[in-house]
C-alpha cells in the first residue's frame, strides 16, 4: 500500500472466550463441538423464572487477562442488560457490561519488522456470548443450537492505533500468545473462542489536507490472515470510493461490510443508519461486583513473570540479542519455557537459544501449549548438543542428521551418532596424514594461498573433512591445516 | 368448627395428634373447591387426585414415623406464576398457555420439603401485572365478600381462595402491593417479606428489582408459619439474602412491649376513602390502648411512588418480558411472513393489552436519550424513598397506615382507566420500591360489610417486628374471624 498516499488507521473489538468449566451464569459445560443443544439447561435457554449467578472462575480469568494487558482493574464492577431481538439469544437481552466494564486502559506492544507499536486497549469487559443460527439450504426453517449461548467472553476493544494490516495481524497473534500462555483462552479462532472485528478507515493526504474516510466495520474475519487481507481490501476500497465520491467520516454513516474470503472482497452487510437502541439497563438480577485487593493480589501471583519482563531478562540477564529474546518469548509460553529447561542442563544462553530458534522450532508443528509439544525433549537436545560441544560430533550432522533421527525414531543422540556412524575421529595423527596428502595434491591451490589468497584455505579444508568423510572436527582441521602451511 | 374453617396451625397440631389426616383434610379442601370455585373462580389448574396422592404420601412418612416438616401436610394454593416441573405455570397469559415448566422453583422445593400439599394454581393479573384479577387470560376471580367485586391484585386468586376457605394458606406475590392489596380487600393477612429474604428462582419474574413471594393466610400466625417454610438464602438467586431464618410462628406471638407506632401523615389525604380512614385510625386506638406509642411520621418522597414505580416496574418488565417471543416456548403465531412478523404476531396475540401497555412504557423510559429523565430519575427518587423510610424508622418500629385507598371495587369499574387502577396501589409500591416488609392485615369493614385492610411497613428484615405487631393487634380484635359469605352474584 505504499504506492497510495493515505494512512490506514484500524481499531479491533476482538471477543476472547475463557476456558472455564461452566457457562458465565450457569453451570451448563463448555465443551466445543458438541451435538447441538447439549449444553444447554433452563437458565441458558432463558426459561420463564430463571436468574444468573456469575461463574467466579470466569471473573479471575478475565482479570488476569486484563492485567496482562496492563489494564486498570476496577475495584467496583456490574453487569447491564443489552437488548436485541435475535433467536440466538434466548432472553432477547445480553448480560454484558455497559458503563463499568472491569478493566480500561492498557496497551499492548506489538512488533513488525523491529518497529514496536504501542496499541492502546479502550477497556476489557465480560458479556455472554449467544447461541448459533442454522439455517436449513432446504426447507425454508432455521434451527437454534444454544450450546454457545452463555459462554463466558471478554471483549478486548482498542484505540484506532493500527496502522498495517501487518500491524494488526502482529496484535492479534500476540494477543492469541499472551492469552494461551495464562490459560485464559485457547483463542481459536476456527472454533470461535477467537473473534475479531475491524474497524478501518484511512486517512489521505493530498495537497497537503488531510482526508478521513468514513469508518467501516469489517466482520467475518475467521483467521488473522483473513483480518490482514480484509484490511488491506478494505483501505483500498475506500480510497477508491474516496476519489469517486469525496465522502469523508461524518458524511457517511459508519458502515458494515463482510468479508467473502473467496471472493477476496468486503461486501455490504447493513447499514447502521442510527446506533441501534440497545436499551442497556443495569442487571437487576445479579449484584454488583467488588474487587478486593486480596484477590487482585491472588491473581497477579498466577499472572506471574509477563512477557516483557522475561524478555527484559532474556536480553539483559542472558545476554541474548533483542530479536532472538522476543523470538523466544512472543513464540509462546511453551517455546521460552523450553528454553529456560534446555539452560537447566548447563547449555549456555546463545546455544540453547539458536538451537531453539533454528532447528527446535522448524521441527515443531501444531500449537505449542506447553514445552512439551515441541519436537523433543530438552534433556534430550541437551545430549546433542554437547555432542557438539566436546567435538564429538559435527554440528552440520547434528543439525541435518542427528535431530531428525532422534525425532522420527525418539532414539537418543548418543545411539543415533552410533548407528550413523557420525562420530567425530579426534586422532590428531590422522587428520595430519591426511592434511599432508591435501597439500601434497592440491599444489597450486598451496601457491594460491601462500601468494595471499585467503580463501584458498576454504578449499583445503573441504577436501580434508572430504576425505575424511566428514568425520573430523573442523575446527580440529584448521588448526592443523593453518600450522602445517605456517601460519599461526 | 369444620376442618376448612380452622387454621393452618390448628390442622397441624390435629394431624401432629393424629386427630385427623392429610388425606381428610386436603379432601375437605377440595370439597370446598368443588362446591364454591365455578362462583368464585379462583383456580386455574386444580388436580384433586393429585393432592390426595401427595397427602397420602405425608400421611404415611407420618405414620412411618418419618419427618413430615414444617407444614405436615396442610394444603397450600399456588399462584400461577411459580414454576414447578411438568405443571402448567400460565401466568395467567396466553403466552404461556400450553407452557409446562421444566423445573421447581425454590419455593416450591422449601414447600415439598416442609411436607405441604400443593392444591393447585390460582389465578393472577397477566404476568402480575393489574390490581384487579381482572386482566387474567382466563377468568375473572370474585372476591369472596362480594362476587360482584373484584379480590385484587395481582394475587386476586391466592387472596380469594382463602378468603373462601378454599385452601388455609396460599403463595402470593407482590411487586407493587400484590400480596397486600387483594388481602386487604379479601380481609385476610398477606405479607409482603423484604427484597431476599425468599428466593426468587423460578418465579417468572415481573419486575426483578421489586419481585417478591410471600404468604396469605386467614391470620397472622398461620402467615408467619408459611414465612417459615419458604424464607431463607439461595444460591441461585444473586439478591436472595444470607440472614437465617427466625422461628416466626413462635416468635410473632410474643407481644412488643415498647412498641412504637409511625403514623403517615402523609397517607390521610386525598384519595382515601372515609370508611377506610375511619377504620385505620381506630387501629391506631387499638395499639395506643395497647401501650404502643402513637408518633407522626412523614414520607414526603411517597408522593412521587406511583410515577418512580410505573418508571422503575415498566422497564424491567420490558426486558424481563422479552423473551416471549415464540421461539424457543410459549405462544407462536401460527402464521406470519418472517422473523420479525413471527415476533410481532406471536407477541401481539400472546400478551393481553395491560403486559402491552407496561413494555410500551417501559420501553420508553429505557430508550437512548429518555433513559436519564425516565429510568435514571426514577432510581434517584427510589434513594430518596429509601431515605424517607430510613428517617422514618429513626424514630419508630412500624409504620402504619392503610394498605389501599378503597374496599373492593366493583368487577369492570376500573378497567378502562388504567390510571385509577393505578392508584389503587398508592400505599403499598413505596414499600417494594425500598425493599421493606410490608403485613396488611384485617381491621374492619365498610358499611356494606367489604373488607378493610391496615398495612404495617417495618425496617429490612423487620419481618419479626411486624408479625409480632399484626398479632396484638389480632388478639385484640376479631375481624380476621369473620367469613366471608359468597354473597351476591356476578
Amino acid at each position: 500500500m505504499a504506492t497510495h498516499p493515505f494512512e490506514i488507521i484500524v481499531g479491533l473489538e476482538v471477543h476472547v472466550q475463557l476456558l472455564t468449566e461452566s457457562k458465565l451464569f450457569c453451570s451448563d459445560g463448555t465443551k466445543f463441538g458438541q451435538p447441538p443443544n447439549t449444553l444447554v439447561s433452563p437458565i441458558s435457554i432463558g426459561m420463564p423464572g430463571v436468574l444468573p449467578v456469575m461463574n467466579r472462575r470466569a471473573l479471575e480469568l478475565a482479570i488476569k487477562a486484563g492485567l496482562a494487558l496492563q489494564c486498570q482493574i476496577a475495584r467496583f464492577t456490574k453487569w447491564d442488560r443489552k437488548h436485541y431481538y435475535y433467536p440466538d439469544l434466548p432472553k432477547n437481552y445480553q448480560i454484558s457490561q455497559y458503563d463499568m466494564p472491569f478493566a480500561t486502559e492498557g496497551y499492548l506492544d506489538v512488533d513488525v519488522e523491529g518497529k514496536t507499536t504501542k496499541v492502546r486497549l479502550i477497556r476489557v469487559h465480560l458479556e455472554e456470548d449467544a447461541g448459533k443460527n442454522l439455517h436449513d439450504d432446504h426447507g425454508g426453517d432455521s434451527l437454534v443450537d444454544l450450546n454457545r449461548a452463555g459462554m463466558p467472553l471478554i471483549e478486548i476493544v482498542s484505540y484506532p492505533d493500527i496502522r498495517s494490516a501487518a500491524e494488526a495481524g502482529a496484535y492479534l497473534e500476540k494477543l492469541r500468545t499472551l492469552m494461551r500462555d495464562l490459560d485464559v483462552s485457547d483463542c481459536e479462532m476456527q472454533e470461535g473462542s477467537l473473534r475479531c472485528d475491524a474497524n478501518v478507515n484511512i486517512a489521505i493526504t493530498k495537497e497537503g489536507k488531510t482526508y478521513k474516510t468514513p469508518i467501516v466495520e469489517v466482520k467475518n474475519l475467521n483467521s488473522i490472515k483473513m483480518v490482514e487481507k480484509s484490511i488491506t481490501y478494505e483501505a483500498g476500497r475506500q480510497y477508491d470510493q474516496w476519489e469517486k465520491d469525496g465522502k469523508v467520516i461524518g458524511q457517511a454513516p459508519k458502515q458494515t461490510r463482510g468479508w467473502d474470503e473467496a471472493r477476496g472482497v468486503t461486501r455490504p452487510q447493513r447499514e447502521k443508519e442510527e446506533e441501534a437502541d440497545y436499551r442497556y439497563f443495569p442487571e437487576p438480577d445479579l449484584v454488583p461486583v467488588v474487587i478486593t485487593e486480596e484477590m487482585l493480589a491472588r491473581i497477579k501471583g498466577e499472572v506471574g513473570e509477563s512477557s516483557q519482563q522475561r524478555k527484559d531478562r532474556y536480553r539483559d540477564q542472558l545476554g541474548l540479542s533483542e530479536y532472538n529474546a522476543s523470538v523466544l518469548v512472543d513464540k509462546g509460553r511453551g517455546v521460552a519455557d523450553y528454553f529456560d529447561a534446555l539452560m537447566s542442563h548447563d547449555i549456555d544462553a546463545k546455544t540453547a537459544a539458536n538451537w531453539v530458534i533454528n532447528d527446535v522450532l522448524a521441527h515443531s508443528t501444531g500449537r505449542i501449549k506447553v514445552m512439551h509439544d515441541l519436537a523433543v525433549e530438552p534433556s534430550s537436545l541437551a545430549e546433542l548438543i554437547k555432542l557438539v560441544k566436546g567435538n564429538k560430533l559435527n554440528l552440520n550432522d547434528a543439525r541435518e542428521r542427528v535431530l531428525r533421527e532422534m525425532i522420527s525414531t525418539g532414539k537418543d543422540a548418543s545411539t543415533i551418532v552410533q548407528e550413523l556412524g557420525l562420530e567425530v575421529v579426534v586422532d590428531t595423527a590422522a587428520i595430519e596424514a591426511i592434511v599432508d596428502t591435501v597439500l601434497a595434491d592440491m599444489s597450486k591451490v598451496v601457491d594460491d594461498f601462500r601468494s595471499g589468497k585467503g580463501k584458498a584455505l576454504g578449499a583445503l579444508v573441504g577436501q580434508v573433512m572430504k576425505r575424511s568423510q566428514g568425520k573430523f572436527p573442523p575446527a580440529l582441521v584448521n588448526e592443523i591445516l593453518n600450522k602445517k602451511l605456517g601460519v599461526s | 368448627m369444620s376442618i376448612i374453617e380452622k387454621s393452618a396451625c390448628e390442622l397441624i397440631e390435629m394431624l401432629g395428634n393424629r386427630e385427623i389426616s392429610s388425606r381428610e383434610v386436603t379432601a375437605a379442601f377440595c370439597d370446598r373447591i368443588e362446591a364454591v370455585d365455578s362462583r368464585v373462580r379462583a383456580f386455574l389448574h386444580y388436580d384433586r387426585d393429585q393432592a390426595l396422592r401427595r397427602a397420602d404420601e405425608i400421611d404415611h412418612r407420618r405414620s412411618a414415623g418419618q419427618e413430615v416438616g414444617l407444614l405436615a401436610g396442610v394444603p397450600v394454593a399456588i399462584k400461577d406464576i411459580l414454576c414447578a416441573r411438568g405443571e402448567p405455570t400460565t401466568c395467567g397469559s396466553k403466552m404461556l398457555e400450553h407452557f409446562k415448566a421444566p423445573y421447581d422453583a425454590h419455593v416450591i422445593e422449601r414447600l415439598d420439603r416442609a411436607g405441604a400439599v400443593r392444591l393447585g394454581r390460582v389465578n393472577m393479573d397477566e404476568f402480575a401485572m393489574g390490581s384487579s384479577c381482572e386482566n387474567s387470560a382466563y377468568q375473572k376471580t370474585a372476591n369472596p365478600w362480594d362476587l360482584r367485586r373484584v379480590p385484587g391484585g395481582s394475587s386476586g386468586g391466592s387472596a380469594a381462595c382463602v378468603a373462601a376457605l378454599e385452601a388455609p394458606l396460599s403463595i402470593g406475590t407482590d411487586t407493587g402491593g400484590s400480596i397486600r392489596q387483594p388481602a386487604s380487600l379479601c380481609g385476610i393477612v398477606g405479607l409482603k417479606p423484604t427484597y431476599g429474604r425468599v428466593s426468587r428462582f423460578g418465579l417468572v419474574a415481573y419486575a426483578s428489582s421489586l419481585d417478591q413471594i410471600g404468604p396469605m393466610a386467614r391470620s397472622v400466625v398461620d402467615a408467619a408459619l408459611l414465612l417459615e417454610a419458604i424464607a431463607g438464602h439461595d444460591p441461585r438467586d444473586s439478591t436472595s439474602l444470607p440472614h437465617p431464618v427466625p422461628p416466626y410462628r413462635q416468635s410473632c406471638q410474643q407481644p412488643l412491649p415498647k412498641l412504637r407506632v409511625g403514623v403517615v401523615t402523609d397517607y390521610f389525604g386525598e384519595g382515601l376513602d372515609e370508611e377506610v380512614a375511619v377504620a385505620v385510625k381506630k387501629a391506631i386506638e387499638v395499639y395506643r390502648s395497647l401501650g404502643a406509642t402513637i408518633v407522626d411520621v412523614r414520607l414526603p418522597t411517597s408522593a412521587h411512588a406511583i410515577p418512580t414505580y410505573y418508571v422503575v416496574a415498566t422497564a424491567e418488565a420490558s426486558s424481563n418480558l422479552a423473551r416471549y417471543d415464540g421461539v424457543h416456548y410459549g405462544h407462536r403465531a401460527k402464521e406470519y411472513r418472517d422473523l420479525v412478523d413471527m415476533y410481532k404476531r406471536s407477541r401481539g396475540e400472546g400478551f393481553g393489552h395491560e403486559v402491552k401497555r407496561r413494555i410500551m412504557l417501559g420501553t420508553l423510559a429505557l430508550s437512548a436519550g429518555r433513559r436519564d429523565a425516565f429510568y435514571n430519575k426514577a432510581l434517584q427518587v427510589r434513594r430518596l424513598l429509601r431515605g424517607d423510610y430510613d428517617a422514618a424508622f429513626q424514630q419508630c418500629d412500624v409504620v402504619l397506615g392503610p394498605t389501599s385507598p378503597t374496599a373492593a371495587f366493583k368487577l369492570g369499574e376500573k378497567s378502562d382507566d388504567p390510571l385509577a387502577m393505578y392508584l389503587s396501589d398508592i400505599y403499598t409500591v413505596a414499600t417494594n420500591l425500598a425493599g421493606l416488609p410490608g403485613l396488611s392485615l384485617p381491621c374492619g369493614f365498610t358499611k356494606s360489610g367489604l373488607p378493610i385492610g391496615l398495612q404495617l411497613q417495618g425496617p429490612a428484615m423487620a419481618e419479626e417486628t411486624l408479625l409480632r405487631a399484626g398479632y396484638m393487634y389480632e388478639q385484640a380484635t376479631d375481624w380476621h374471624r369473620q367469613t366471608a359469605p359468597l354473597a351476591g352474584t356476578s
